[in-house]
């Protein structure tokens, strides 16, 4: 019997026999060591590495707080409007909770972009980690569904609209689309049915994979280690017990300083939270403080700012064949295309820090065009003129929105001859500051 | 320029602007600052007074209960003797009779409610618009609106702010159109009309062509009462919001100063 063979717990505190009870019945030890006490991370992490468990604490932010919000809510047509500004009235302190949580989903969506960013930076999805890179793609597609889910519920009018917009989207698939668009909304156009199971899809269905998604993506990262800003594997040089030399046990060590991270994140958090809950418009937007109507269409209807990157490609992408299908696979490759990742960076180095120049660049351009191609999508596309005569008097914004749609892609499709291309900085053996 | 001669220009203007094909969009709205402050409860309980006088008669506040106005310092027997018209329940909703349908069938459009209108219009908008009515004999209601053309909602404060009429300018460039309106103090919009040489600017404003109870002063200071009114009923909660917000990044300062000290002194061996 293996739980015969278990040492009992002789800790400081005063459950150690409550503690041995549990461990002889459940791996509460081995968890504890193989994932806290005995977890060797690098100890040079910088401050890009605060996302992680930053994200983390949003998403147990999200989920608790979405359970209250669940609790006043009503996923009806004729009601989802008004219990929404009931919880901001008459729920006490619900006015607190639905902004946590309205705050919760961009703050969840800024880290999240930041932690991605992190991989890139320090080539964090290079072999052995493609499958935590995989992992987690899918948790990011997990949060745009979750997210697109969620915005319909306030039931106002850029909810509407833009859950129109979207399953729009499905409709412009060939052949399928047009039944596929019908299926996922239940009904000929966005409506209490489509309400109803977006309800569903967002309180349970989604956050059910998500939360299976990001086990997953702990899991895999504790199985292969964690990068760190060198880029260099710590388990090549191990002590007399076999532990990395430049690894520390991830408690106290980081939940300390992930504990100090939490606390300015909460600051920055609370301060928008309690300041500028609607952030000029781009956290709630204020069209949307007017209750759906099927029979309005807003003059400009834009996403909330975490899809305008995607959106301003969907737009930018001229319609072919009468169809705005093109439009929509380019989008829909944007996102496909983080997957292939780990193959085509061909680099000999895997962190910033040792890679070439042309890397770097490469890296810049995308950047900027992402941050270019969000803010052009918050705004109409006539929002930067028009050319003169030479270029047909095209709209400014929509040539700029394609360019930097062409940047986007360039940057994953070149890679695998450019991140090849030196001269690569030599790797250091042991990890630096 | 006697009223009916301004009316019958801005009839003329109007219908000569619906014929000319290239209206732009938006034209160039510049709306007023409303400077409103809803930590002010002696603004508040007037812009309250004004509110159910004057709006809560066709537009519904169904999302408000009237007993929350207890937090502008306002008693339940305060708010049942001077504001309770549509209902007789304290705790009840600021809701009214007229069903949407009414409202279609009456208006064109139902009055929106408005419990949250200031949050997606926003101050300014709502304290431009309202003083922004002017006569305007080919609209059904009679009055047209500088900020919202062809408004269906008739100038409900007519008899404070008196009756405007519209003036309207031609420049034959942007620049001297900004210019005037720079120049002149009142609230006033800029449109395009015309093609190629025949293209103009007009700068539309608004005076006073019969006066109402109040000075123009004074309808401004009402009106400002009613939007700081409308602004908190937004969102009841926005004062209580800061406050609390100040005492929690307050804790939050010091769990920072804890959790780095902590973080300082367990790393201080990691080098």
């Amino acid at each position: 019997m293996a739980a015969t063979q278990k040492q009992p717990i002789t800790g400081a505190g005063p459950f150690n026999g409550l503690l041995t009870w549990i461990d002889q019945r459940f791996p509460l030890m081995a968890l504890w060591r193989e994932h806290l006490a005995e977890y060797y991370a690098p100890k040079n992490f910088n401050f890009w590495y605060y996302f992680g468990s930053l994200s983390l604490f949003v998403l147990v932010l999200q989920i608790a707080t979405g359970i209250v919000l669940t609790m006043h809510y009503k996923p009806d047509a004729n009601f989802a409007f008004a219990s929404v500004e009931y919880i901001m009235r008459d729920v006490p302190l619900g006015w607190l909770i639905r902004y946590m949580h309205s705050t919760g989903a961009s703050a969840f969506f800024i880290l999240v972009y930041l932690h991605m960013f992190r991989a890139l930076l320090y080539g964090s999805y290079r072999r052995p980690r493609e499958l935590l890179w995989i992992f987690g793609v899918f948790v990011y597609l997990c949060m745009m569904a979750e997210a697109f889910f969620g915005y319909l519920l306030p039931w106002g009018q850029m909810s509407f609209w833009g859950a129109q917009v979207i399953v729009n989207l499905f409709d412009a698939i060939p052949i399928i689309g047009p039944d596929l668009a019908i299926w996922i909304r239940g009904d000929y156009v966005v409506s209490d049915a489509t309400l109803n199971r977006f309800f569903a899809f967002h309180v349970i269905a989604v956050p059910l994979v998500l939360l299976g998604l990001v086990v997953a993506h702990i899991m895999a990262l504790h199985e292969v280690g964690s990068n760190n800003p060198d880029g260099i594997e710590i388990k090549k040089n191990l002590d007399a017990n076999g532990r990395p030399l430049d690894g520390i046990p991830f408690h106290p060590y980081y939940t300390v300083k992930d504990a100090y991270g939490v606390a300015v994140f909460l600051i920055v958090f609370c301060a928008v939270m309690f300041f500028a809950p609607e952030m000029g418009g781009y956290f709630l937007e204020y069209n949307n403080f007017i209750p759906a109507d099927p029979l309005k269409t807003p003059e400009h209807i834009a996403p909330v700012w975490y899809f305008t990157p995607y959106y301003s490609m969907l737009r930018a992408v001229p319609p072919m064949f009468n169809s705005q299908f093109p439009g929509v696979l380019v989008m829909g490759l944007a996102v496909v295309i983080l997957f292939f990742l780990p193959w085509i960076d061909r680099s000999a180095v895997r962190s910033i820090r040792y890679k070439g120049p042309h890397y770097r660049w490469w890296l810049a351009a995308f950047v900027v065009a992402f941050l270019v191609l969000g803010y052009l999508g918050t705004v109409p596309t006539n929002h930067w003129g028009q050319f003169g005569g030479w270029l047909g008097g095209a709209e400014r914004a929509t040539v700029a929105a394609r360019l930097f749609t062409v940047v986007y892609f360039l940057f994953f499709l070149l890679m695998p001859w450019y991140s090849k291309i030196g001269p690569n900085k030599p790797e250091p053996d042991r990890v630096t500051g | 320029m006697n009223p009916v001669k301004s009316v019958r220009l801005a009839l003329a203007l109007l219908v000569l602007s619906f014929a000319a094909a290239s209206w732009a969009a938006g034209g160039s709205v510049r709306l007023d600052r409303a400077q409103i402050d809803v930590g002010d409860p002696v603004s508040l309980q007037a812009g309250a007074r004004s509110f159910v006088n004057y709006c809560l008669g066709c537009h519904g506040a169904s999302l408000m209960r009237y007993n929350r106005l207890r937090d502008l310092g306002l008693s339940d027997s305060q708010i049942r003797d001077n504001l309770l018209f549509t209902s007789d329940k304290v705790g009840d909703l600021m809701a009214i009779g007229m069903t949407r349908q009414d409202g279609k069938a009456w208006f064109g459009v139902a009055p929106p409610d408005l419990s949250v209108i200031a949050r997606s219009r926003g101050a300014d908008w709502l304290y431009t618009y309202l003083r922004a009515f002017y006569r305007d004999a080919s609209s059904p209601t009679g009055w047209n609106n500088l900020v919202f053309d062809r408004v269906a909602m008739p100038h409900v404060l007519w008899h404070l702010s008196g009756q405007a009429v519209l003036e309207v300018r031609e420049f034959r460039s942007e620049g001297e159109a900004r210019a005037a309106q720079l120049q002149s103090k009142a609230f006033s919009t800029i449109a395009e009309q015309g093609e190629g040489a025949h293209k103009r600017f007009l700068l539309r404003s608004m005076r006073v062509d019969v006066p109402g109870s109040l000075s123009p002063a004074k309808y401004d200071e009402t009106v400002r009462d009613l939007v700081n009114y409308m602004v908190w009923m937004a969102e009841p909660a926005q004062q209580s919001r800061v406050k609390i917000g100040i005492a929690v990044i307050l804790f939050l300062v010091v769990l920072l100063v804890l959790t780095w000290l902590l973080y300082r002194q367990y790393w201080k061996d990691i080098h």
